[in-house]
């Protein structure tokens, strides 16, 4: 058509109109010469001889190439500027059974995408990468690339790229060579049509491993930019022969899967299963109250004591009373300086704030909350600290003081451990806020080991009876026990 | 059937119901719990859980697993997302579906891991480059972290847009009764997605448009469909809103201490209710101008300097006075303080 004769040869993996131009929609947007239309057309023949066009989905990346996805007739995904490995590797994994490509420049793979490339040759993403180095940006206008060559003059290296100002040129092949993961990397040049098949062959070897599933190869294509080196096209690609191959040494940098350790083998859940939801669990119609009562806490002491814990173990017995409830822990830096607490709140109404400022009650498990926290209690509350007795000066005229020293009488029980549990069971004969039964049945979900459940079984019991026989009843500030 | 869950792991357990099975993500505190979580049960159910090099990298992936048709998440929090604006604004321009989780942290700069709601601008207002929105939700439980997470997927497929979910470490540590309810979510067909088949080879993802015009009717199209948003997915809630006089307003975490804040007040004798808005963007100016019409001035506490009021002054136009209490650097006021506020300004309110 038109006498070009370029058409009719055209791989089939090309468009056979450039629909997606604007205009002139018989030739490419490339400059003669360019370097990017001869690697597409290498691109497209092994694309086409491996019969792989209706797997391919091409990555185009920002550069000359952006415009990549006028020409191929393949799935397109054009990227951000640097981030077509990223992108290739989600493609990828999401469609398996795809061929995917990573077509980008010197300035999109070796600058800006740096990290990128590396951590995708490093996960041994079974994906292609055709890198085409031409030593300057050229979408842009010319500027320095992190490949353009010592005395290189660019729009942004006006006196020509000083070693002392941007460093060397990148070598992205030995770069990448020093991963142990990567499956293929070589080096090619399109200075001559001896190098131009030696570049086919490994542009289709590249695919040809991806279809195998064989993992990650790189491609690097040394190209003619005729328009930003002003040169003109057979001058540019001899450039390329006489300069640039001198710089960037051709050759095979890696070739041989990589031998990698078997990996665990993950469990397969269904969905209800990752949910924890028992598909077939019956809806309670009327669920079992027992006498419980809306509470607000604060638990504290050191991390290790199992504060959270027992603002976990309150909360799913709540829960399991049909009541409302929030559990809210102290995370961060105050966690790492050892201290640990916790806000519960318990409730037979929808909960406000989950964050209790001024707690009904305090369980303080160590002397430095109680100071910490005493004064934020509501007056008429209750605090339960963790000793026999109270601090010397101590005192909180606003709430009633108990002490159960729950971690004595954990270490009696023959495990620090459970001075939680202890003081849980404390905390329930106190204040009734849950019953008894509701924690001994959370703990026997909660805890597996038969050993130690007797032993959250004797802390709960000791909890309870030193409530009853050693509290003094006198004591109470209420006649129901005690108010908020 | 109920269970005690983390309002972080909620947002996992909504994502697998809600059938994503890809996500891309890089840690931070406090948003790595949910990549921690994911880590467990996405492989779990057969999908995939990257960690990526970066933040800018885990967008991209995101980018690339969206591109391809999947459901997919990726979760951070403020220096995290500021990274991911780029991709963010690709995804938006591209006309891509995902879903985002900004646990947000005190900033500016590396700030601190302590709850703020100070990327109010920057996810709801953009943040990247271009004429693009997030819709974005603000879930104020561990059971809305649950439920706005499936409505999420299905908001991003609708609208093929990033949906974001804006919480904070309070709501993420927080943990409640989550109610599952077990169902089969369709997912729509995506047949404009890139899946490396015959039947999708002509289809192609991208978000350059060179000509001024062609570039021109795409952000129109983007901006027909916001407005679609605006008429259709407001979300609020309101408690005690019907007589009152002074209506806070707040979302998140501040709801939760806002709706105490309201017992309290009217407790006091005060006539004060709670608007609530869910969907931060769009905002529900509507709903607020209608709650807002018989109340004699409207206080709005948020954890930042100042961002959501102006969505709320904007609203109301100068109908009804408009005060703020603000508190930062992972200070959440109690109740009791919001209460105290709202007595010293008196004046000002009623
Ligand atoms: C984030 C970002 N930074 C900068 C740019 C501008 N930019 C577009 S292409 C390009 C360089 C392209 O050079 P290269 O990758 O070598 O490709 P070539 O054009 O030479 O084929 C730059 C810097 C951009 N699009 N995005
Ligand atoms: S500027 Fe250079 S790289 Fe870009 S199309 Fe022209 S010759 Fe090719």
């Amino acid at each position: 058509m038109n006498g070009y004769e370029v058409i009719h040869e055209k791989s089939p993996a090309f468009y056979d109109r450039y629909l997606r131009k604007d205009e002139l929609q018989q030739q490419t947007h490339y400059c003669p010469g360019c370097g990017h239309g001869i690697v597409h057309k290498l691109i497209a023949e092994a694309l086409t001889d491996l019969g792989l066009q209706d797997r391919t989905i091409l990555v185009s990346p920002v550069g000359c190439s952006v415009f990549a996805y006028y020409y191929f007739d393949v799935g397109n995904v054009q990227v951000a500027h640097g981030r077509a490995p990223a992108a290739a590797t989600a493609l990828k994994r999401s469609r398996p059974e795809s061929i995917v490509i990573s077509y980008q420049g010197d300035g999109d793979l070796a600058a800006i995408g740096t990290a990128e490339i590396v951590h995708a040759a490093n996960r041994g993403e079974n994906i292609c990468v055709f890198f085409v180095n031409n030593s300057v940006y050229g979408m842009t206008g010319g500027q320095m690339a992190p490949t353009s060559l010592i005395g290189e003059v660019t729009t942004t290296s006006p006196w020509g790229r000083r070693a002392s100002n941007e460093g060397l040129p990148l070598h992205v092949c030995e770069l990448l060579a020093a991963l142990e993961t990567p499956t293929y990397i070589e080096r090619v040049a399109l200075n001559d049509m001896k190098n131009i098949m030696k570049a086919k062959r490994a542009v289709k070897k590249a695919l040809q491993i991806q279809k195998d599933g064989g993992g990650f190869s790189l491609v690097e294509i040394l190209s003619p930019c005729p328009t930003i080196m002003k040169m003109d096209p057979v001058v540019a690609r001899n450039w390329v022969g006489e300069t640039l191959v001198k710089a960037f040494p051709l050759g095979v940098f890696r070739d041989r899967r990589p031998e990698l350790p078997p990996g665990p083998k993950i469990p397969v859940k269904t969905v209800a299963e990752a949910l924890e939801v028992e598909e077939s669990a019956p809806e309670i119609a009327s669920p079992r109250r027992h006498h419980t009562r809306d509470l607000t806490l604060k638990i504290a002491g050191f991390g290790g004591q199992g504060i959270l814990l027992m603002g976990q173990l309150l909360a799913e017995m709540a829960l399991r009373e049909q009541m409302e409830v929030s559990w809210l822990p102290s995370y961060g830096p105050e966690m790492r300086s050892g201290s640990a607490h916790c806000h519960v709140s318990l409730s037979h109404e929808r909960i406000g704030s989950p964050l209790i400022t001024q707690p009904e009650v305090l369980i303080a498990m160590n002397e430095l909350s109680l100071h910490k926290f005493a004064a934020s209690v509501v007056s008429g509350g209750l605090i339960l600290y963790n000793h026999t007795e109270l601090p010397v000066g101590f005192s909180a005229p606003q709430a009633r003081v108990v002490c159960v020293p729950a971690s004595e009488i954990a270490d009696r029980l023959g495990s620090a451990k459970v001075a939680n549990v202890v003081m849980l069971a404390a905390l329930l004969e106190e204040t009734e806020c849950l019953p008894a039964e509701s924690a001994i049945s959370v703990l026997e979900t909660v805890v597996k080991n038969p050993r130690l459940l007797e032993l959250n079984r004797q802390a709960m019991k000791a909890g309870r009876d030193y409530v009853d026989t050693e509290i003094e009843v006198g004591a109470v500030s209420q006649p129901d026990g005690y108010s908020y | 059937m109920r269970q005690l869950c983390k309002g972080n792991v909620a947002i996992v357990k909504g994502a697998v119901l809600a059938g994503c099975r890809a996500f891309y993500g890089y840690p931070i505190t406090p948003a790595s719990e949910i990549a921690e979580y994911a880590a467990l049960l996405i492989p779990e159910v057969g999908g995939t859980f990257l960690q990526a090099e970066s933040e800018v990298s885990a967008i991209n992936m995101v980018y690339g697993a969206s591109s391809a048709g999947m459901r997919v998440m990726s979760a951070s929090s403020g220096p995290g997302l500021s990274l991911m604006q780029e991709g963010i604004s690709y995804i938006a321009g591209s006309e891509l579906p995902c879903v985002l989780v900004d646990v947000v942290r005190g900033g500016p700069g590396l700030g601190n891991i302590a709850p703020e709601q100070s990327d109010y601008f920057s996810m709801v207002k953009g943040g990247g480059h271009g004429c693009y929105r997030n819709l974005v939700l603000a879930p104020a439980s561990v059971q809305e972290m649950f439920d706005l997470t499936v409505l999420a997927f299905d908001l991003a497929d609708r609208y093929r847009n990033p949906v974001v979910i804006m919480t904070d470490g309070f709501v993420g540590q927080m943990m409640e009764p989550l109610d599952i309810k077990m169902r089969n979510i369709e997912q729509p067909a995506k047949d404009w997605a890139v899946k490396g088949t015959a039947e999708t080879r002509k289809n192609l993802i991208t978000s350059i448009f060179l000509e001024t015009d062609v570039l021109e009717a795409h952000v129109n199209k983007l901006e027909a469909k916001y407005q679609l948003a605006q008429e259709l997915e407001t979300r609020c809630d309101e408690y005690l809103t019907e007589d009152a006089d002074v209506l806070l307003v707040g979302f998140g975490i501040v709801s939760r201490v806002l709706r105490s804040t309201v017992d309290q007040l009217r407790a006091q004798g005060l006539k004060a209710g709670l608007f609530r808005p869910i969907t931060l963007w769009p905002f529900p100016s509507r709903e607020l101008c209608k709650t807002a019409q018989h109340v004699k001035s409207v206080m709005v506490v948020e954890l930042n300097t100042g961002m959501m009021v102006q969505d709320v002054k904007l609203a109301l136009n100068g109908t009804v006075p408009v005060e703020f209490y603000g508190r930062t650097g992972g200070n959440v006021p109690a109740a009791e303080e919001v209460t105290a506020q709202v007595f010293a300004r008196m004046s000002a309110l009623v």
